[in-house]
Parts: structure tokens; C-alpha cells; sequence
């Protein structure tokens, strides 16, 4: 039995349908279909698929998706809870299932309406929370209301203890915006920003402008999930888990862990940090690419010392060397990311971080031995480091 | 409303009884028959004596007549029917005015009568008069309470021929939830529903705290009744010793910004925009969300000493807000 996921799993196929504004069809569709694409992508059968991990938020049940894709027997399935957070959740659980024997091979899926119907940016209400309903009403009376209000309490505190300033965030959002322009499946494909269109973007909540966002679309996407030994027998060259881990910090909120002595730090990264280095055997020198987690800009910024890719603090200083741009010494969210190609609540990163890997992204670095994929900021998250075979 | 007032009201629509509404209405088109075809469509009627020439020279009527219900689509008034009330055109719509006015803002059709004298023949040009029949008591009913408004319609041809009648009745009523507003507020004016900030739920971990603000008019700090530690927003379990016992102290409201944010987008209603959003530091030590007002969004600042005021929305919800320090 392995006492941690050290190459105890890889990714052996990924999937994801059109990222658009308005799908037309049902969630349980996107679901199906992106499905369905990792599994062709893996180059194996439904029946072979016997596991099936989602969040808590999707709409599309594990037994549903099965009936529909032609997967048959199942011995292994669960949710993760907490939004954006769950993502490298997905990865934590398949890897345990196929580690420990409980499911041979595990699809990972997210699919969302989440522009045409329920949309994040819409906010909480007492209609859509349920037990945690209590939770949200230390917030909701006061109009505390949606996560862009959520993450500006920090961020606001993160850029005054340390100097921050709406260029350094810009930096974050003009380089994935760039980079979005060589992904044709990127919402933001064809309309490059540059520092003036960031600058006259409206306020949302201060010090967040519209441009420090991320996108809200229809779409879905997966990932196959199944052991090395397995993997090299599939059609893709396998991305192996080198280290996977969720992590939720002392004090920890979703969403408003407002609490804690520092709110300029994320402690719960800086766990997953601890754990998927100790577990990889690698640091954050060994990292040649990265997909951080970025529902809004400031959150770059905060993973990046988290991470320890800059000391606390350094961050704006960081991003302003072209560091995470092509050739820098940490290609972040070469696909765009959540803020410039489509949000699909994270999966899509991680889909990403598999093409990277394999020599397949839109943004190519020249050497890609590992990638770190980190899952949302601000909630009980995770992170996952993934290598070449 | 006073029984003075009632009384000067009733007075003022029975005054309306009796009356015409208007003048004699005369239908915009003699009976025939494309007319005849479009409404037998969209009633689902298919009898030939109204739709087919040769079918009908062999009923007793020896050609298309118009199906007798159709009496009073002949003289409707077509699309100007949509316009509303706000500029009363007839009697009627001063009647419905008059009690609209008064808080009677319900309307509800409720029953009609028809009398039939004779099959319409083609050509024909139907005429109406109506008239308000009688305007009930003041009754209670499901809905709330009202009058209830009959008119009578008497129909005619070109050449004074009866062609029939029609009565319609209305309840014209107070919907129940204006009335305990209306009464509250000692007037009769119906007061529409204010969007409100979206409320907490009041379950066992969180409810005696809002009660505690309303009641008290403090902000109440949970404390460990067997450990003393101080504990915000409350839980149901002090994490320090486990116990399940507490109390609360009230805070003294004086308190710091820790970090804010000033909220312009998405606007949801119940909330004036922008919202400077705060996270503050009381005095006691422990921290909570809340709203800074008497504030200008560019006058917020981190460590800015701050006091808490409790405020009271138009619907009597009570919640916690801060405001700049008194010097
Ligand atoms: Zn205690």
C-alpha cells in the first residue's frame, strides 16, 4: 500500500468541450462529452472507466454520466466540496482510488452553464445555500455578497502591507491575456488588452477591476485518471503525479477566512506547498511551468510567494520581470487561464498542465519537466505537481 | 380607515350607480364573415351554420349566422383595451380609480351573465350600452376585503332591435397583505414592498445573536462559559476546551478597519451602492464583517478608528454598521 501519491497515478487523457457564452445544451451534456473526450483521448473503452469523481457543485451525477458515456460497472466515486477548490481535489481522489486498487481507471469531470445559467458572479443567496446557509449570513445582510467582494477584503490588505498596486496585478491579467491569443478556445481569443484598456476597465470591487476577473462560461472538461504502469499502455504520453495533496488551514473559511493573524497570506497554500514538495522530492526551482490558480488577479501575486517561487512580499516585483510570460523563469496559465480562456472552476488549469507536460501547449516552453497546478484560492484547496514519464 | 372616511368614500362611488359608463358604443365592423372565421378559430368552434355557406343555406337560418357568444366581441374596442386606467376614458374607469386610490388596488373578474335573443345575420351593426348596475357593501373575502362592482350591457342593432344583455361582475378589493401595512401606517394608501437586504437565517447557532442586536441594541461576543475564550461569528462549541456552554459579553462598538473594499458591481436590490465593506478589529479582539457608513468611499482607510451604530432598515430589521469615530 503507498503512504503517499508519489507516481502512484498519471493522467492518461484529458477532454474538454467549447468553452462559450451560451451552450445551448444541458450541463449534463458539457458533462458527457468531456467525458467521453478523455476517454477517447486515453485511447480506451467506456467499460473499461469504473470511477467518476466531480465537485459537490455540479449538476451532473456520477450514475448519470456512466448511463450516458456506456461506462458500466462502477467500484469507486465521490465529490469534492468547496467550488474552485475542489479541482485538484478530483486529482487527489482518482490517484487514491488507483493507488490503492479501489478503481482501475477514474474520470475526473466539471461541467457548467456557468454563464447562461447559474453564474458565480451572481452571488450567494438563500436560495442556493443550504447548510451552510449560516455561514453566508455572517456576510450576505451586509452585502458581502459575491466572491469578487470576498477576495478584495484580502487583496486589499495584501496590497497595503506590502506595496502592491493595481499595475502589478495588471501584469498578471496582460501576460494571460497574451497568451490567450495563441488558444483559439480561449474566450479571449483575438482581443489582446494592453495596460491602458486594463487601467479603463470599471471597478467591481475595489481594488478589483473587471479585467482582474476571471471569464464565466458554459463548458466542461476532464481528465483520465489511472496508474503509471497502465498509463504507458494507453495512446498519450502519461503526465505522472508526482505529488497531489488538498489542504485546508486552521481557521479556514470558504471564502471568508477573515480570522487568522495574516490575511495578506495564504496559509492553506502554503501547506500544499510543504506537502507536494515533501511528496515530489522537488521545490520550486524544479517547477518550469505553472498553472496558479487565478478566479482573480491578487491571487497569482499571494501563490506566488506561497509557493516560494518569491519571498513574502516579493511578488509585485516578480511579475513585473516578465517572469510569467514565455521564457520567464515561471510560465503561469499558458492557455490563458481562468481569467482569459474559459472558467471552468479549474479543470481547465489542469488540463493544461497535462498538455504542458506533454509538449502540447499553445505556449510551448522549451523544457517541461514538472508543472504545478494549484485549486482555489481563498477556500479549502489543493495542489498537484505533474511530471514527464 | 376612519368610518368618516368610509363613509365620504362609500358616498362617492354610489354617486357612480345608475350611471352609463359612455356613450353608446358602436361595433367597428358589421357582422361577417372573416370575423366570424377568426374567433370560431380560436375558440375551437367548427359548426357549419358559422363557417360554411352551403352548409348553412340548409339550417333554419338559410345562411351564415355569427355564434350567439360572440355578442360582445362586436363592440370591443380592440387594442386600445391594453392602455389602463391611468387617464380615466369613461365612468368605469373613474369608479376603478377612485377606489384604487383609496387602497383598493385588486382587481378581480368574477362572474359574468349572458342573455341570447337571437342568432347575429350578416351585416348586421350591434350596438351596446353599459351602465353601473349596483356597487356592493363593503365584504370580506379570501383576498381581502372590497366592493363589488356590477355593470349591465344591453345590446342592440342598427335599428334598435334587442339582441341581448350582459351583466359582469368585479371585486374590487384591498389585496391582504397592503391592509395590515395600510393599517400599521394609520392611512389607507396601499404602500408597495421595498426590496430588503437579504436576511439571515435565525437557526440555533446564529439566531439569539440578531436577537441579541435587536433587542439590546449591542453587538453581542460569544463567550466560553467554562473557558472564558471569546469567539466570533459563533459556533456551537468553544474549540479551546470543548465545552458547549455560553454566554455572551456585549462589545464596547469600539473597533478598527483591519481591511475593506468598496463594493460597485454586481448591484443587488435591497442594498444602496457603492458599499464600503469592512472587516473590523473590536476592541475585545475578536473580528466581523459589517458596513462603514457616514463614510465617503474615499475617506475609508486601514487601522481607521471606527464605532459601531446599530441600524434599523424601513421594515424594522436591525443590523450592526460602523461609522468614522467621534473625535
Ligand atoms: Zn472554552
Amino acid at each position: 500500500m503507498p503512504t503517499t501519491l508519489h507516481n502512484e497515478a498519471a493522467v492518461a487523457g484529458i477532454g474538454q468541450t467549447a468553452y462559450t457564452k451560451n451552450s445551448g445544451v444541458s450541463e449534463l451534456q458539457l458533462a458527457t462529452e468531456a467525458v467521453r473526450k478523455a476517454i477517447d483521448d486515453a485511447g480506451i473503452q467506456p467499460s473499461e472507466v469504473d470511477g467518476l469523481v466531480t465537485y459537490t457543485m455540479d449538476s451532473s451525477d456520477e450514475v448519470e454520466v456512466a448511463r450516458t458515456v456506456g461506462i458500466g460497472d462502477m467500484t469507486f466515486w465521490s465529490q469534492v466540496n468547496y467550488g474552485g477548490g475542489a479541482a485538484v481535489g478530483l486529482v487527489a481522489h482518482a490517484a487514491m482510488a488507483v493507488a490503492t486498487g479501489a478503481a482501475k481507471n477514474v474520470v475526473v469531470y466539471r461541467a457548467l452553464n456557468g454563464r447562461s445559467g447559474q453564474r458565480m458572479g451572481q452571488g450567494v443567496s438563500g436560495q442556493i445555500i443550504s447548510s451552510d446557509l449560516i455561514h453566508w449570513s455572517w456576510y450576505m445582510p451586509f452585502g458581502l455578497l459575491t466572491p469578487a467582494s470576498w477576495i478584495a477584503l484580502q487583496a486589499r490588505l495584501y496590497m497595503h502591507k506590502y506595496g502592491a498596486t493595481s499595475e502589478h496585478l495588471a501584469h498578471v491579467a496582460i501576460t494571460q491575456r497574451m497568451h490567450a491569443q495563441k488558444n483559439p478556445n480561449a474566450a479571449m481569443y483575438g482581443k489582446p488588452m494592453t495596460m491602458d484598456d486594463y487601467m479603463k476597465s470599471r471597478m467591481i470591487c475595489e481594488p478589483l477591476r473587471l479585467f482582474d476577473c476571471c471569464q464565466e462560461d458554459d463548458g466542461g472538461c476532464a481528465l483520465l485518471i489511472t496508474t503509471p504502469e497502465r498509463a504507458r499502455d494507453m495512446k498519450q504520453t502519461p503526465a505522472v503525479i508526482r505529488g497531489v495533496t488538498q489542504a485546508s488551514f486552521e481557521g479556514q473559511e470558504q471564502m471568508t477566512s477573515f480570522y487568522r493573524d495574516d490575511l495578506a497570506w495564504l496559509p492553506e497554500m502554503e501547506l500544499a506547498a510543504k506537502r507536494v514538495y515533501e511528496m515530489s522530492g522537488l521545490g520550486p526551482k524544479d517547477m518550469d511551468a505553472a498553472c496558479l490558480y487565478d478566479a482573480f488577479t491578487p491571487e497569482v501575486l499571494m501563490q506566488l510567494e506561497a509557493f516560494g517561487f518569491c519571498g513574502r512580499g516579493e511578488a509585485k516585483d516578480f511579475v513585473t520581470s516578465e517572469s510569467l510570460t514565455l521564457g520567464g523563469a515561471l510560465p503561469n496559465n499558458t492557455h490563458g487561464g481562468l481569467l482569459s480562456e474559459a472558467y471552468l472552476h479549474g479543470v481547465n488549469n489542469l488540463a493544461e498542465g497535462v498538455r504542458l507536460v506533454r509538449g502540447e501547449s499553445c505556449n510551448q516552453p522549451d523544457k517541461v519537466d514538472h508543472v504545478l497546478v494549484t485549486s482555489g484560492v481563498g477556500v479549502p484547496t489543493g495542489a498537484v505537481i505533474f511530471g514527464k514519464d | 380607515m376612519s368610518d368618516e372616511k368610509k363613509k365620504a368614500l362609500e358616498a362617492q362611488i354610489r354617486a357612480f350607480v345608475g350611471k352609463p359608463v359612455g356613450p353608446v358604443v358602436v361595433g367597428r365592423d358589421p357582422v361577417n364573415e372573416p370575423m366570424i372565421r377568426q374567433w370560431c378559430d380560436a375558440m375551437g368552434e367548427t359548426h357549419p351554420a358559422y363557417l360554411d355557406a352551403d352548409a348553412a343555406k340548409k339550417t333554419v337560418h338559410g345562411e351564415i349566422v355569427a355564434p350567439p357568444t360572440m355578442l360582445q366581441a362586436w363592440v370591443m374596442e380592440g387594442w386600445a383595451m391594453h392602455e389602463g386606467y391611468d387617464e380615466p376614458k369613461n365612468e368605469q374607469h373613474r369608479l376603478h380609480k377612485v377606489l384604487a386610490d383609496n387602497g383598493y388596488t385588486g382587481v378581480l373578474g368574477t362572474n359574468t351573465e349572458e342573455n341570447y335573443t337571437r342568432y347575429l345575420r350578416l351585416g348586421e351593426t350591434v350596438k351596446a350600452l353599459t351602465v353601473i348596475d349596483s356597487i356592493s357593501e363593503e365584504k370580506a373575502t379570501g383576498v381581502g376585503i372590497g366592493y363589488f362592482i356590477t355593470t349591465k350591457t344591453t345590446f342592440e342593432n342598427q335599428d334598435g332591435e334587442d339582441l341581448g344583455s350582459m351583466s359582469f361582475r368585479v371585486l374590487r378589493f384591498k389585496p391582504a397583505n397592503a391592509q395590515a401595512a395600510a393599517s400599521k401606517e394609520g392611512e389607507s394608501k396601499a404602500t408597495a414592498q421595498k426590496p430588503s437586504r437579504i436576511k439571515p437565517p435565525m437557526g440555533h447557532d446564529n439566531g439569539w445573536w440578531w436577537e441579541k442586536v435587536a433587542s439590546d441594541g449591542v453587538i453581542p461576543i460569544q463567550r466560553c462559559t467554562s473557558c472564558q475564550k471569546l469567539r466570533h461569528p459563533p459556533r456551537p462549541m468553544c474549540d479551546a476546551c470543548g465545552s458547549q456552554g455560553f454566554d455572551a459579553i456585549a462589545a464596547s462598538g469600539r473597533a478598527t478597519v483591519h481591511t475593506f473594499t468598496v463594493i460597485h458591481y454586481p448591484q443587488f436590490p435591497g442594498y444602496e451602492y457603492p458599499i464600503v465593506s469592512i472587516i473590523v478589529d473590536l476592541e475585545e479582539g475578536e473580528r466581523m464583517a459589517s458596513t462603514l457608513v457616514d463614510c465617503k468611499p474615499e475617506d475609508v482607510s486601514i487601522g481607521m478608528a471606527v464605532e459601531a451604530v446599530i441600524h434599523e432598515d424601513e421594515d424594522g430589521f436591525k443590523i450592526p454598521f460602523f461609522r468614522p469615530a467621534a473625535r
